[in-house]
């Protein structure tokens, strides 16, 4: 065995904290690594001195790039001891080092010894350690060695060899592929792991050939698999074959069914339980098919090892959601689990039995919740507020305990999170459970009396004043409401304010005594309270006199706003007071990355308190701040739109280098990011040289060149065309990157004097139709289509000939146009034979235009599409008939 | 990681070996996923996921619990806690066979004598050991006899001179030592 790093002391038992690695110091321990270099190696010596070594990075310390190359060279004499040991040693540091390609080679021709060595532990460690440092370009060379280790009759080497393989093909798939020989004869090997690793590479290898995967599959499941590992691998290629060939076989037994189910007989507990997890996973999986994979995860559930009755709870808690009838068997000994050590297990065996206990046994399972929430973590405590919640939508008539219990809990100690969870869940019983209201609203009244969560407090308040003046008796909420006034911070009383007023606006016999507690809040300290009171006072009528509230009132007071608020904010942010009043229109309305339509998709019931989910900041109100710094380009109006990045190079270049388009009114500014990743060079003077001949609408104003480029730290180059007013004209570019590169000295970070004129080409770049058009959506497309009138209406027939798919066709014709598919329209559902999408958007000049895509198929692959555009221009219409017809 | 791993139909993939000891310090860990790329990040996983298991039962049988959308085995030992991290879709008992082949092993090598002091001091067979175990994310060997005796291989004879006769005769008893354990 190996030897003690130290002596060992005699007394040592007294120190508590007794470490051979006490006091260790990575300088030392770079000193000690000279012992590498001696003539006459200590073999025991050097080991201890490597274990040292990978201790110090185990614990996070780092080597500074001249420490690794001085170990890695140190190390690499340690080539020349026979010691075995030592050798196994020299490969895992060499692992940890990750050498760089130069350094590399110095290894290359020891380990590739190594590799033909006829020792087997040598063999598979050099096969291992080459091919984790190795580039790609030494592969070919060695690649003979690797086909014969993969059918080694030494597993570990076999095994090296496959694993190797397995890693390799996601850098180097070309060569991989062409072992699949090798790897097909490993997948009968008798050595279990060498099976399980060869299934798994040739499969990676296959996973594109569909046919070869079934055939794989076939022929597997009929001959035996040794390997538990491998078996787990067959059961999930086979559910994969099982859910791609689903479609055809709608009728009859299900292909492979009766192979998992013979594997829930597995003698090996990962196997059955693999098997019964893709039983219950299949798609529109019956109950007949469901029962044998249900039995014997009732069998984990007893087990005295906490991983498998965690495992079954888990698949029966995902069966339970689809068919909780199927999981009712196992209750029993679920609720034996509610007291399991485990708490993961005992809280998903509570959510399990929430969703498959029927009405009867509610009361019971409320009372051993209650017991238990005290002593479960906030993240458990949700899942069972969630599973609470949905019980209560299924049971409507149990809503009293159930909102009991929610009031309750959220009177207990809690998170945010938490709170958060139990809010929402009150919220969404109010909704759909009228019954639940008046007892809702005022449980959430009491929280807001005694909140620390300011959010929760706002959100309470907003969700009481559309709800409250609805109930049969709204002035009792009002003592709640005002309370909020006295006793919170400006953000809770501006909210209160608020609600106040809806109150009075909803209400008109509480209207007197509202303009009463509004005036009060004229003379709160904070700005916004007391603006909110004044605008509320003013557009109510506070004059004293109960007049019926104007429905353009009720309009600004509930009517969402359609603008997205970053939008609002950054456009207001920019106004300089002036003659002109802001205008609200002049806010551009795109959303990035949040849809408006998908927000407000009708039917989709909004979950919680209805606050939309924080979007990530639009990027344009960056780009748009940027470009008016730039004096040139200050005086090209307001930005229109901007693309998403466009890559003008290849990933891992010298340069790498994307575009952003920036369309104006009458103008078009390319951005260029550069980013220079080689850390010997500067460049400087970097502008991208634009060739426009094939785009001749366009023409060159002006460009704002980068004065410097230094590596790994992003910068920009612009280039402005001209082009004609209003007009979506449309051309193809090609790039150029000029720049002057310096070398820098890598140890010092200088630059030198002299720097070379140098040119990078960089790819092709197009502005396409879709560049003039906005993406945005509309909540109700057959309401806007019908508002929007036939007036400019064109519609006209395309054959789109020959498509992979429906849904690819339906993909490139929104591509083409740029626009905001709505209501969903942009998904096709499988095997349909015609659909429609609608879409809808902002082309260039502010025109609104709306689409309506017919697509059918005509013949086997052919899609023919109707074509129908309604927009307030007939230009426009026109235009986009145009796009179409020679996209 | 590599992309593909993660697809729904693939390898069962490990994400991070830990060896902690009774007060959450590193003994032996080896990271396998770029979910935790730097080192503070690990610690901070580290420290949290020590705290979190801290309070169970994890002496007998080997514990589970979800922890960051990852699912994490651990067992404790003496002095020392072993986990092992996969993602949230990954076979429980997979996993928990990795874990079982760990410390199979560790306890093997060690000779029964699994805690802190003794680990620390056979830092070199912990290594190893994790070193053959998982490869990249990808599970290499899990049957603790054979994960011992490759372990095993280096030390017999260190200290005596070599030559290439013994060198052979270490390896023919070893292979024959791995061959019956694989066959069994």
């Amino acid at each position: 065995m190996a030897q003690p790093l130290v002596k060992k002391d005699d007394d040592r038992d007294d120190e508590a904290d007794y470490s051979p690695f006490l006091g260790i110091e990575k300088g030392a321990v770079l000193q000690e690594a000279r012992v590498f270099n001696d003539p006459q190696l200590d073999p025991r010596r050097c080991s201890q001195v490597i274990t040292k070594l990978l201790y110090l990075l185990n614990q996070g310390e780092s080597f500074t790039k001249v420490e690794a190359t001085e170990v890695f060279f140190a190390v690499t004499k340690l080539f020349q001891s026979r010691d075995i040991g030592l050798r196994r040693m020299v490969y895992m540091m060499i692992k940890e080092l990750s050498p760089s390609a130069d350094e590399v080679i110095i290894v290359t021709s020891s380990l590739m010894k190594d590799m033909t060595s006829k020792t087997d532990m040598y063999r598979a460690n050099a096969i291992r350690v080459l091919c984790r440092i190795t580039d790609g370009t030494l592969l070919t060379q060695i690649e003979r060695y690797l086909k014969q280790a993969i059918v080694d009759k030494n597993p570990v080497v076999a095994s090296a060899a496959l694993v190797s393989g397995i890693h390799l093909l996601q850098t180097n798939p070309e060569i991989v592929k062409r072992w699949s020989n090798e790897v097909q004869e490993a997948v009968q090997s008798r050595a279990a792991l060498v099976q399980f690793h060869a299934l798994a590479l040739l499969h990676q290898i296959r996973q594109n050939d569909r046919l070869a995967v079934n055939k794989l599959v076939t022929s597997l499941t009929r001959g035996s698999v040794r390997s538990p590992l491998a078996q787990c691998l067959l059961i999930r290629y086979t559910s994969q074959v099982i859910r791609e060939s689903a479609n055809n076989t709608q009728t009859g037994d299900r292909p492979f069914y009766d192979f998992l189910e013979g594997c829930l007989r597995h003698k090996a507990e990962m196997v059955i339980f693999e098997a019964a997890r893709a039983i219950t996973e299949l798609n529109g999986v019956t109950s007949r098919e469901l029962t044998p994979a249900i039995t014997v995860l009732q069998l984990f559930l007893s087990s005295s090892k906490p991983v498998l009755r965690f495992a079954a709870v888990r698949t029966l808690n995902k069966v339970a959601m689809t068919h909780p009838m199927a999981v009712t068997n196992c209750n029993i000994d679920m609720e034996s689990l509610i007291s399991d050590q485990n708490r993961s297990i005992a809280t998903l065996a509570i959510t399990t039995l929430l969703k498959t206990g029927n009405e009867s046994s509610v009361d019971r399972l409320m009372k051993q919740i209650t017991n238990f929430m005290s002593d479960i973590a906030d993240e458990f405590k949700i899942v069972v507020v969630e599973a609470i919640r949905s019980l209560c939508l299924k049971f409507p008539l149990k809503h009293r305990s159930l909102m009991n219990f929610l009031s309750n809990i959220l009177r207990e100690e809690g998170g945010f999170e938490y709170k958060k969870a139990i809010v929402d869940s009150i919220v969404i019983l109010i909704r759909d459970i009228p019954e639940a209201k008046e007892s809702g609203l005022l449980h959430l009244c009491e929280f807001i009396e005694d909140c620390e969560f300011t959010y929760l407090s706002t959100q309470i308040l907003h969700f009481l004043g559309i709800e409250g003046p609805k109930t049969s008796d709204p002035s009792k909420y009002i003592r709640y409401i005002y309370n909020r006034v006295h006793l919170e911070n400006a953000t809770v009383r501006a909210g209160a304010v608020s609600t106040l007023a809806k109150f009075g606006a909803m209400v008109d016999s509480l209207k007197p005594r509202i303009f009463v507690l509004l005036r009060r809040c004229v003379f709160d300290n904070d700005d916004e309270v007391r603006d909110r009171a004044t605008l509320y006072l003013n557009t109510l009528g506070g004059d004293g006199a109960v007049v019926e509230t104007g429905e353009d009132v009720k309009d600004f007071l509930f009517g969402s706003l359609d603008i997205p608020l970053v939008n609002l904010e950054n456009s207001l942010k920019n106004y300089e007071a002036s003659e002109e009043p802001f205008d609200i229109n002049s806010v551009p309305r795109e959303v990035k990355t949040q849809p408006l339509a998908e927000k407000k998709a009708p039917g989709k019931k909004p979950t919680g308190l209805g606050a939309p989910p924080p979007g990530p900041p639009s990027t344009v109100d960056a780009y748009e701040k940027l470009l008016s710094s730039i004096p040139e380009f200050a005086n090209f109006g307001k930005l229109f739109k901007s693309s998403a990045p466009v890559e003008l190079t290849e990933a891992e270049t010298e340069y790498a280098v994307n575009v952003v388009k920036h369309i104006f009114d009458g103008h078009v500014v390319f951005q260029y990011n550069c980013t220079n990743t080689i850390p010997e060079q500067l460049l400087e003077n970097v502008i991208v040289v634009v060739d426009a001949s094939e785009a001749e609408e366009f023409a060159e104003v002006a460009s704002k060149p980068l004065r410097s480029l230094p590596y790994d730290s992003p910068g920009q180059t612009f280039v402005a065309f001209e082009k004609p007013e209003g007009v979506p004209a449309v051309g193809k570019f090609s790039n150029m990157l000029r720049f002057i590169v310096k070398e820098v000295d890598p140890s010092t970070g200088e630059a030198e004097d002299d720097g070379v004129e140098d040119e990078y080409q960089l790819e092709d770049l197009e502005v396409v139709a879709a560049d003039y058009m906005l993406k945005v959506g509309v909540s109700n497309f057959r309401n806007a289509w019908e508002s929007m009138g036939a007036d400019f209406e064109r519609v006209d027939e395309y054959g789109l000939g020959p498509r992979d798919s429906l849904a690819e066709a339906v993909n490139a014709v929104i591509n083409l146009l740029g626009m905001q598919p709505c209501e969903g329209t942009e998904v096709v559902p499988n095997n349909s034979r015609s659909h429609t999408c609608l879409l809808s958007g902002v082309y260039i000049g502010n025109v609104k235009v709306l689409v309506r895509l017919q697509f059918g198929l005509d013949g086997p692959k052919d899609v023919a599409m109707k074509l129908a555009v309604r927009s307030e221009d007939e230009v426009v219409s026109d235009a986009i008939h145009e796009i179409v017809a020679s996209g | 990681m590599s992309k593909s791993r993660r697809d729904a139909d693939s390898c069962p993939a490990i994400k991070n070996i830990l060896i902690l000891d009774s007060e959450g310090k590193r003994v032996a860990v080896k990271y396998y996923s770029d979910e935790w790329p730097t080192n503070s990040s690990r610690l901070a996983f580290e420290k949290s996921l020590f705290t979190k298991s801290l309070k169970s039962n994890a002496r007998n049988e080997a514990e589970i619990s979800m922890f960051d959308s990852n699912i994490v085995i651990y067992k404790f030992v003496q002095d020392l806690h072993f986990f092992v991290t996969g993602g949230d879709e990954e076979n429980e008992l997979i996993l928990a066979s990795v874990l079982q082949g760990l410390y199979d092993a560790i306890a093997l090598l060690l000779r029964g004598v699994v805690d802190k002091r003794e680990a620390l001091e056979n830092l070199d067979l912990i290594f190893l050991c994790i070193d053959e175990i998982v490869d990249q994310g990808m599970i290499l060997e899990i049957d603790a006899n054979v994960l011992a005796g490759k372990v095993a291989i280096q030390n017999m004879d260190v200290s005596a001179p070599l030559s290439e006769q013994t060198i052979s005769q270490a390896l023919a008893s070893a292979r024959e030592h791995l061959t019956r354990t694989l066959l069994k």
